[in-house]
């Protein structure tokens, strides 16, 4: 297979594609199996789910600024049974944040970061015409696109939507109104959307690489990719396993989480007993557990891209951060139970689980490390997509390293369950991926639409976020080292211990509302741009990755012909080559 | 190529069998039928002796190691595992660890005190 | 558009997308029913007594079901071989009999639950029966899914073997791959519920 005709013989039809006729608009637009509008329609539906929940927290933010205060406006929009008087009611607190949690991280990062991203590059980016099943890919969007619209609808039914936070921890949620059981369907439709999306990504990346594309000559985005599609194939079961015996509990009966002699406001609950709370707590973190590396093995991916680019240098240690990514996907199996340490498991699990986590913070590390050495003696362009590339770093570094005592049996006991907690999570998801997803927006989008994004409404959108999340969530850790516990909808108003930290909801609440001002800019930017940004070429950023090699924006099928890959991914400043950077594809 | 040759070619890689020339089909055809009697056999097997009533604990490694031949059978002959390519054969090891992580370390975990630590 | 090694082999990894594919899910699916049984595993450890599966299972109707089962995977093994064979009339009949005999199994189950109904168990009685119910229900539906996906191969989506035979043959294969994972969970849940 080794002669271009033999290439040519697998694909006879490339030619023809890009002259097929038009589809008619819903097959073009809507019900495609193209993956870059696929990618498309994942980015955007992941967005607006990242801006309703970053709505649903500035809610929830007023209330944790000044507790019981009316919400002027706004607060009489939403109805007397949440807020009357313009006053937010406890249940609808809870509604708000177990809701924003489920948005954001199933409904907005992950779509985003996997389907959007992963959808649209990984092909291009291994020279692919399109994933190994374009019809299961389009199924898989529609499923995810039904999981949002049933989370959507469960606020308007009886009771609201979920509030028994987005872990649904047994019992409360056994008991709680019919929200929950439309949380548990839109799960349902979620995991299936997110397993079918895995199933894809994997056979897509082992079969359909272009020629000479070994595995060690991957962008380091395409193995973040694939390791994160099989967190997401082996990890997501056992949650949709317990979504049913939930389910089953809610529905049928059943006591798979309730244990004997419940009660519930003063009644014994007539149930059959035997269950076990613990039993849900296992099975929904064995899930979440390598769900929060599905939240940033993407960003480490797009990171490395643009900085390996930006630097005009290889990323160093390549290989390290390889095999690093491999031992942090399997390693991520087996830490689950360090969100467990306060249930009574022994000494000797607790050992076990706090140094499998301890362990696990090696890859991390070095991936970190291998990616701030990059940066030395590179010729770095400060471009917006660097910006927040780099910008990630440091943040991902405090979220990271906050999470080592929490990683610690003993220094747990204070910690957890605390605003300490939020803030770790926080820092590594939000000034952590999301900032790696926005760069990669402003990276990508000259592929996407063959325009750029404007720089300076790109820097001013940078620097206001830079600022703000930090305004935010830097707070939060003295928050909870004073033991101002999570999700009290009054923030820890009504605590006396809490009185000499309560000064800083305030600020993380104008931190947040400002946070929101400086989205304007990129929300502007991002649609001027598609019809009057700059036009560029294939490859503006001059990158060595084999999705430059395409047309911007690519046509069906990819590529004018079927790309092959000479040497690595990343040979930038080659000494003696003709030019600063000698691209992947070419000969 | 003729098209038939090219059929024949094409499913020769297309399969986990090495050839598509009818003796072969009819070797296979043997292995499943001999694996079709032992699994019934096995079926057998493990109801008689749950008659026994033995102690949990025995009576659970019994089934289990019965189930898990059956099981293998099903596995390495009906479904070709045991010329499957390397690739595949690796992803069910990798799932296989995670599978014995999950059935194991939550009962280990809280046990209530079933078992003795 | 024509995706690569949907029909012959990739030569590196010697394997087609849908064979790479299909074994994918059923990794996730040993997942699934994995935390099924760890569910069956940690709420049996942890109560105080447990009924054995034959006081209240109908261990000869299950042992029938076992052997209906078995006897499909080795017919659905037999409808690709005949594929194989270039013999599309034989596959016809074994692929038949597989869909029967899956039919065989769910009226079976039907007459089981039934029986159980009438005699008051229900899912919510106790955690014996809602783990009886819950596993056998969800396996139950990928029998039926398993059916479905047969019937088409029997059905409309025969009109394949004309224009594209290899692949046709293929995903038969991956079909019945599916079909015997369904058997292969059978094989451990009948010990698990009804003998122990």
């Amino acid at each position: 297979m080794s002669e271009p005709g033999a290439v040519a013989a697998t694909r006879p039809h490339a030619a023809h594609d890009l002259h097929h006729e038009a589809l008619g608009f819903w097959r073009t637009y809507v019900f495609s199996v193209d993956h870059k509008v696929i990618g498309i329609q994942y980015a955007i539906t992941g967005l607006l789910f990242l801006f309703f929940g970053f709505t649903l927290m500035m809610l929830m933010r007023w209330q944790l600024a000044y507790p019981g205060a009316p919400l002027p406006l706004i607060g009489r929009l939403l109805g007397e049974a949440r807020m009357p008087g313009g006053m937010m009611v406890p249940e609808f607190y809870n509604e708000l944040g177990a809701m924003h949690g489920t948005i954001m991280v199933f409904l907005g990062v992950v779509p985003l970061a996997v389907g959007g991203f992963g959808n649209f590059v990984l092909p291009l980016q291994i020279g692919a015409p399109d994933m190994a099943f374009p019809r299961l890919n389009m199924a898989s969007y529609w499923c995810f696109f039904l999981g949002g619209v049933t989370m959507l609808v469960s606020f308007f039914v009886p009771g609201g939507a979920a509030q028994s936070g987005w872990t649904s921890y047994a019992p409360l949620s056994v008991i709680a109104g019919t929200g929950q059981t439309m949380w548990i369907i839109g799960m349902l439709f979620l995991i299936t959307s997110s397993l079918l999306g895995a199933v894809n990504f994997i056979t897509t990346t082992i079969q359909l690489r272009a020629k000479g594309l070994t595995f060690m000559r991957f962008p380091f985005f395409v193995w973040a990719q694939f390791v994160t599609s099989f967190l997401l194939l082996l990890a997501f079961p056992p949650l949709e396993a317990a979504a049913i015996l939930q389910l089953m509990d809610r529905v049928a009966g059943t006591s798979f989480f309730l244990p004997s002699g419940l009660v519930v406001s003063g009644q014994v609950l007539q149930h059959a007993g035997g269950g076990n709370p613990l039993l849900w707590q296992h099975l929904f973190w064995f899930l979440a557990h390598p769900e929060v590396y599905v939240l940033i093995l993407p960003a480490m991916g797009i990171v490395a891209e643009i900085v390996a680019n930006n630097t005009r240098k290889p990323l160093w240690g390549y290989r390290s951060m390889v095999y690093s990514l491999i031992f942090l996907g399997f390693m991520s199996f087996i830490v689950w139970a360090h969100h467990m340490f306060m249930t009574g498991m022994g000494t000797a699990m607790a050992a076990f689980f706090q140094t499998t986590t301890m362990i696990i913070s090696i890859p991390s590390v070095v991936i970190l490390t291998a990616l701030i050495i990059s940066l030395w003696g590179g010729s770095i362009r400060f471009n917006t997509p660097m910006l927040f590339a780099v910008a990630f770093l440091p943040m991902f570094g405090i979220g990271g390293l906050t999470g080592l005592p929490l990683g610690l049996n003993v220094a747990d006991i204070p910690l957890h369950d605390t605003y300490y907690v939020i803030a770790h999570f926080h820092y590594v998801v939000a000034p952590g991926t999301i900032f790696a997803l926005f760069a990669g927006i402003y990276y990508w989008f000259p592929k996407a639409t063959g325009r750029k994004m404007n720089e300076t409404l790109g820097k001013i959108h940078f620097a206001g976020s830079l600022v703000c999340m930090n305004v935010i969530f830097m707070p939060m850790f003295l928050v909870g080292l004073a033991g101002v516990s999570r999700r009290l909808y009054d923030g820890g108003a009504a605590y006396d211990f809490a009185q000499p930290v309560l000064h800083w909801n305030v600020v993380s609440s104008w931190g947040a509302w400002t946070m929101a001002l400086f989205q304007v800019p990129f929300i502007f930017n991002f649609f001027w741009s598609i019809w009057k940004g700059e036009k560029t070429g294939d490859n503006p950023w001059e990158a060595t990755t084999i999705e430059w090699a395409a047309p911007s924006p690519p046509p069906h099928g990819n590529f004018l012909e079927a790309p092959q890959a000479y040497r690595g991914p990343y040979e930038y400043s080659v000494p003696g080559a003709a030019k600063g950077f000698v691209p992947q594809y070419e000969a | 190529m003729t098209s038939d040759h090219a059929a024949g070619v094409a499913s020769e890689h297309a399969t986990g069998i090495t050839s598509d020339h009818a003796a072969d089909i009819d070797r296979h055809v043997k292995i499943y039928i001999s694996v079709f009697v032992a699994l019934m056999v096995l079926t057998i097997v493990t109801v008689a002796i749950s008659r026994f009533h033995l102690p949990v604990p025995i009576a659970v490694a019994v089934a289990l190691l019965v189930a898990t031949i059956k099981g293998s059978l099903v596995a390495c002959y009906f479904m070709h595992l045991i010329s499957e390519k390397k690739l595949i054969l690796a992803v069910l090891v990798l799932t296989a660890v995670f599978f014995v992580a999950l059935l194991t370390l939550p009962a280990v975990t809280h046990s209530n005190g079933y078992w003795i630590h | 558009m024509d995706i690569p090694y949907t029909v012959e082999v990739r030569r590196d990894t010697g394997l087609t997308n849908g064979k790479i594919g299909i074994w994918l899910f059923l990794a996730s699916e040993v997942m699934l029913f994995g935390a099924l049984f760890a569910s069956y595993i940690l709420i049996r450890t942890g109560a105080p007594s447990w009924p054995r599966g034959d006081t209240i299972l109908n261990v000869p109707l299950a042992t029938v079901n076992t052997i209906v089962l078995i006897t499909s995977s080795v017919t659905m093994v037999m409808a690709w071989a005949s594929l194989m064979r270039h013999r599309f009339g034989t596959f016809r009949i074994y692929m038949g009999t597989t869909i029967l005999l899956g039919c065989v199994f769910l009226v079976i189950k039907y007459f089981e639950y039934s029986h159980k109904f009438h005699d008051g168990l229900y899912p919510g009685t106790n955690n014996f029966l809602a783990l009886y119910f819950t596993l056998t229900g969800l396996h139950m539906l990928h029998v039926f899914g398993g059916m479905v996906v047969n019937a088409y191969f029997l059905g409309p989506g025969a009109k394949l073997w004309k224009t594209n035979p290899v692949w046709f043959t293929n995903r038969v294969e991956n079909s019945g791959l599916f079909w015997h994972f369904v058997d292969l969970v059978w094989i451990f849940l009948f010990p698990t519920l009804y003998l122990l």
